[in-house]
């Protein structure tokens, strides 16, 4: 039940590293973090998760009310380093089409 | 602090400085009990206390005096803390008491119909993980011809998606007739939660129907955990795969449709993401299991399926859900 998350600007892209578990009680940390980024027209955010080892429906819907606020001013999302199961998830949700994901190649943990 | 109080205080101290007997100690032990009682802060007891010393020992030097003064500035403010101790207490007596109150209305606002179908058996199992479930299970039929089952999950918990749940359960009421199909069911339904719901909640549904004439299960899916089909002639379980996004995210969504044709023995399991992400200590409980449990019930009735199956996993959770569990069965017996 324990999260960090790390926010850096390089250039043009706002990278988000995610590291733990993100729960009922994990995901609003996340969200207040994530509400930090400053929104402006077509922003580059990056997700990057292969550090992420559970996440639950309640991550999902920060991560996708982050998605809307930035696709919103025409920015874009992208998801890296997600183990297979997460990728289903996104997939089962029918998230997996309309985001950008790259998983992780390493291979999974179930 | 009442006269009294300060009276039976005082003889109190007066006897325990004088013999220091167990009986005294104890005396003021259940003394204490009522001081706490009619809410006497802890400086005001400490301010007794030297008044009464004052008396029995005027000789006392001033400084003694002196740091009885400080003792009871420092205790104010455990008087205070423990006034908001007591006052939280208070106000989460009273949240549970709505609590209660909240869950009974969402189970008799919420509450569906089991259809009655001839040749078709449904099995049924819903259960919290707290008091507000956020599962939701909506029975359309004219128990005739035709039985049809929405299987939710509000993805967000206790008070708002209990709300949001009103809104699903108003919507497929609107639906009267039950011959609908899947997809159009879930195309209304997603437009009304699109409006109406905050960005970050979203549901997960399978809307699935049988037809007794021509025996085909019609379904459709928004992001849900994909149902299981038992084939029994050829004693297979099979995926029942259909894309489409969750509920809320976007107001356009086309959802696919397929249908399976249902032989006696057949039979398809529903079920929200409560059951597929069991968790023990060990980590996921692997599905492989929950298949093979079911497959070892098959020719149960419906109903006794999915009261074992329920009543295994909790065992191997250890009693303690971590989500709300949900399983709907529905198997052709003639």
């Amino acid at each position: 039940m324990n999260i960090q998350v790390i926010l850096k600007e390089e250039e043009n892209l706002v990278k988000a590293f995610i590291n733990g578990e993100i729960d009922a009680f994990t995901a609003p940390m996340l969200r207040e973090q994530l509400a930090t980024v400053q929104q402006k027209e077509n922003l580059q955010t990056e997700l990057e998760m292969s550090g992420v080892s559970y996440m639950d429906s309640t991550g999902l819907g920060v991560i996708v009310a982050f998605f809307k606020n930035v696709n919103a001013n025409n920015g874009h999302v992208k998801l890296t380093g997600l183990s297979p199961r997460l990728k289903r998830l996104f997939d089962i949700t029918g998230l997996g089409e309309i985001m950008d994901i790259e998983t992780d190649d390493k291979g999974g943990n179930y | 602090m009442p006269q009294e109080i300060e009276r039976q205080y005082k003889e109190i101290l007066k006897q325990y400085v004088m013999k220091q007997s167990e009986q005294n100690l104890y005396e003021g032990q259940n003394f204490s009990r009522q001081l706490i009682k009619k809410n006497i802060a802890p400086d005001e007891v400490i301010s007794i206390h030297k008044a009464t010393l004052e008396e029995m020992f005027p000789e006392l030097p001033m400084n003694v005096w002196n740091s009885f003064d400080l003792l009871i500035e420092m205790m104010i403010r455990y008087g205070l803390a423990h006034a908001e101790h007591q006052s939280l207490l208070q106000q989460q007596e009273e949240m549970k008491v709505e609590m209660d109150l909240a869950a009974k209305v969402q189970g008799t606002l919420l509450k569906t119909t089991r259809p009655i179908i001839n040749g078709l058996e449904i099995g049924l199992v819903s259960v919290p993980a707290r008091k507000m479930n956020g599962d939701y299970i909506y029975f359309l039929s004219d128990n005739l011809n035709n039985a049809g089952v929405a299987v939710a999950d509000v993805i967000g918990k206790g008070i708002p998606a209990a709300l949001c749940m009103s809104m699903i359960k108003y919507g497929m009421d609107s639906l009267k007739d039950v011959a609908t199909d899947p997809k159009k069911v879930l195309d209304i339904i997603n437009r009304i939660v699109e409006k109406s719901v905050n960005d970050d909640m979203f549901i997960s549904m399978f809307y699935g129907r049988y037809n007794v004439e021509n025996s085909l299960f019609t379904y459709a899916t928004a992001g849900h955990e994909p149902a299981l089909f038992y084939n029994a002639q050829n004693d297979e379980f099979s995926e029942l795969h259909a894309k489409g996004l969750l509920l809320g995210v976007v107001a356009n969504v086309s959802y696919e449709q397929h249908a399976v044709k249902m032989e006696t023995g057949d039979f398809v399991v529903m079920m929200t993401d409560g059951v597929t992400e069991c968790r023990t200590d060990e980590g996921f409980v692997d599905p492989k299991i929950v298949i093979s449990l079911i497959h070892s019930l098959r020719h149960e009735p419906a109903q006794t399926i999915v009261d074992s199956v329920f009543k295994e996993l909790e065992k191997m959770q250890n009693f303690e859900l971590r989500d709300d569990f949900t399983l709907v069965i529905f198997k052709k017996t003639s």
